[in-house]
């Protein structure tokens, strides 16, 4: 177990690293920033301050290595816009995108798995064709078009709900929504089929055959089997809450990770971005492996036996 | 029943073959869907009623058809009086182009790194890999979102970054596929007899696993259409004056109280066509892909 759980962490921070250099990578080959942020018709002099300023006139190698240390130090850089830490800008935006992602999730979870099972368990019936029906309308209808359809009959027409803004949790229903739907539908395919996968196995079989209660094939045999590969898509959301809240931010202008996100590409403001990478990547590859140790203990033979065999 | 012959009349085994071929309704829906999709990218500036960046400034934000409108602009106009119509042809060449590929790129540069991992093992499979979990790390959109910001954005760049999209599930599929296909007793014959390692890979293995792979395709076809549609929607994506269909929706929300036509109409297409492609893909997996019974 403990080797397991060393060659998982030792895998994460090689990801980790790669994004880091990936960064790093762009970032130079993109041109050169200080000309990017001064504007093409600067004073030399000023450009050459600008790069004296950030660093940027070491080699390429010492960059690296300054960089890589310097992020090993929690130093992200400063907003290249408004000279502040990127780090707070980018911290002081996480509890708004919490306040959407977290809420999203829930209604994910809550009728994305329990759809998923009952479909699959009432195979081919009418419940099944419905669910599968709302799943696929669900994920073809893109977050950014079912968020104006809300905002188009919820604000607009029926003037109920406020159209964008934070000023109050009345203002988050739409997003949450928006969010939580697309989530769901994608999570009930998915329930279903790994449901309908188990449900097919000799064990199924073989346990009813041997007179063991539907009620307790189910519960006992059927869910524990199927709850791995969901617990799989289940870590991958949770690690790509915030690339979800990028779209739904900038469509209910909610001040959270995302908007800034995309503000930030906008103005090239690169510590920003690079920053919001690291967070994200972050979160993806923490969420893996808690997914990971989940296995281990949902699934007592991959304790023992090899993890990467699948 | 006695003196009933023993060989089934030819009829009675045609009978059901015929049946099964028939088309269902939905992927008879959807392809012809998709056929009407390409012929108007195809056919965009003969169908087009105008040119999709001409101004009828004395018509601007005039609504559709059945809200009050005239054949002049079947679907209305926007704010300097484009004729939505046009600018939606115009959105469904420049968004299937995108789409189109997009999709090549991801199944050539995957299958073929998944292909190399495959024949050579070792170091090459092993550094494969590695970039297949560096992308699964990051979700695409960020990708995406960090490159743009870094090189800037133009129409080639835009279509090569969204070809990245899936790269790393058909290189997953294509390696694993060739792996097994290479244990097979026709690779090894192939090999025996003196091929070189592209022959045997790309006439013998490929067309194999082929089927499994265009399956991919069919399913990252439209998830790359609601990508090039997020990112114009963000304006993040195709740029002005050109314009796609998810270009056209994020232009469109600022009228969305006053002419919500204008982001209707593309709304309506990005969702037809990926409900279209999805159908079609998760027929054509039913019909091709052996593993699935």
């Amino acid at each position: 177990m403990l080797r397991f759980l060393t060659g998982r962490l030792l895998r994460a921070a090689l990801t980790i690293a790669m994004v880091v250099t990936f960064a790093f990578i762009v970032l130079r080959l993109s041109g050169d920033p200080a000309q990017i942020i001064m504007g093409a018709d600067a004073p030399p002099e000023a450009v050459e301050a600008f790069r004296a300023a950030w660093g940027l006139d070491a080699p390429l190698w010492q960059q690296y290595l300054r960089y890589f240390g310097a992020i090993l130090n929690g130093d992200l850089g400063r907003s290249m816009r408004d000279g502040r830490d990127a780090i707070t800008l980018v911290a002081e935006r996480i509890p708004a995108t919490l306040a959407l992602t977290i809420p999203a999730l829930v209604i994910k979870l809550s009728i994305g798995i329990p759809a998923g099972i009952l479909a699959a368990l009432h195979r081919n019936s009418l419940l099944d064709r419905l669910v599968m029906a709302l799943a696929v309308a669900g994920f073809t209808v893109p977050s950014f078009v079912l968020g104006l359809l809300l905002v188009l009959v919820f604000a607009v027409q029926l003037g109920w709900l406020p159209s964008g803004g934070q000023e109050s949790w009345r203002h988050a229903i739409l997003p949450i929504i928006t969010m939580g739907v697309g989530g769901a539908a994608v999570l009930a395919r998915f329930t279903r089929s790994a449901m309908l996968e188990v449900l097919g196995q000799s064990y199924i079989r073989t346990a009813s055959a041997k007179g063991v209660p539907w009620r307790d094939v189910v519960w006992g045999h059927a869910l524990p089997n199927a709850a791995i590969p969901t617990v799989t898509i289940v870590g991958f959301m949770v690690g790509s809450l915030i690339a979800g809240a990028v779209v739904v931010e900038s469509v209910f202008s909610w001040p959270g990770v995302g908007r800034l996100l995309v503000v930030a590409v906008a103005n090239r403001d690169l510590a920003v971005v690079q920053c919001i990478l690291l967070l994200v990547a972050g979160t993806m590859v923490a969420s893996n492996l808690v997914v990971d140790l989940l296995y281990g203990v949902l699934d007592p033979r991959l304790r023992a036996g090899k993890m990467g065999a699948q | 029943m006695a003196d009933v012959s023993p060989i089934t009349p030819p009829a009675f085994t045609e009978a059901p073959k015929r049946q099964r071929s028939r088309l269902p309704l939905p992927i008879a829906f959807a392809l012809g869907w998709l056929g009407l999709m390409l012929a108007v990218a195809v056919l965009a500036d003969l169908v087009s009623p105008y040119a999709y960046t001409a101004l009828d400034l004395r018509n601007r934000l005039s609504p559709p058809i059945g809200l009050g409108g005239t054949w002049l602009h079947p679907l209305g106009t926007d704010e300097l009086g484009r004729d939505v119509l046009s600018r939606l042809i115009s959105s469904i060449r420049t968004s299937l182009l995108i789409a189109f590929g997009a999709t090549l790129i991801g199944a050539v540069v995957g299958t073929s790194l998944g292909l190399l991992a495959a024949q050579f093992r070792g170091l090459v499979e092993q550094a494969v890999m590695a970039l297949v979990d560096f992308s699964a790390s990051l979700p695409f959109l960020i990708l995406a979102l960090a490159v743009l910001a870094f090189f800037g954005n133009s129409l080639v760049l835009f279509i090569c970054l969204l070809g990245l999209h899936a790269w790393e599930r058909y290189a997953r599929i294509a390696r694993g596929l060739a792996i097994s296909a290479n244990a097979q007793g026709y690779a090894a014959a192939v090999r025996q007899l003196g091929a070189s390692a592209w022959r045997v890979q790309g006439r013998h293995v490929l067309p194999n696993i082929a089927s499994t792979l265009i399956v991919s395709m069919t399913l990252a076809f439209p998830e790359i259409i609601l990508l090039e549609s997020g990112l114009s929607f963000l304006g993040l994506g195709v740029q002005p004056p050109a314009t796609s269909l998810g270009s056209m929706v994020g232009y469109g929300r600022e009228y969305l109280t006053r002419a919500p036509w204008i982001l209707l109409s593309p709304a309506a297409i990005i969702v037809t066509t990926t409900f279209a492609v999805s159908l079609l893909g998760d027929w054509l997996r039913d019909r091709l892909d052996p593993t699935l019974s």
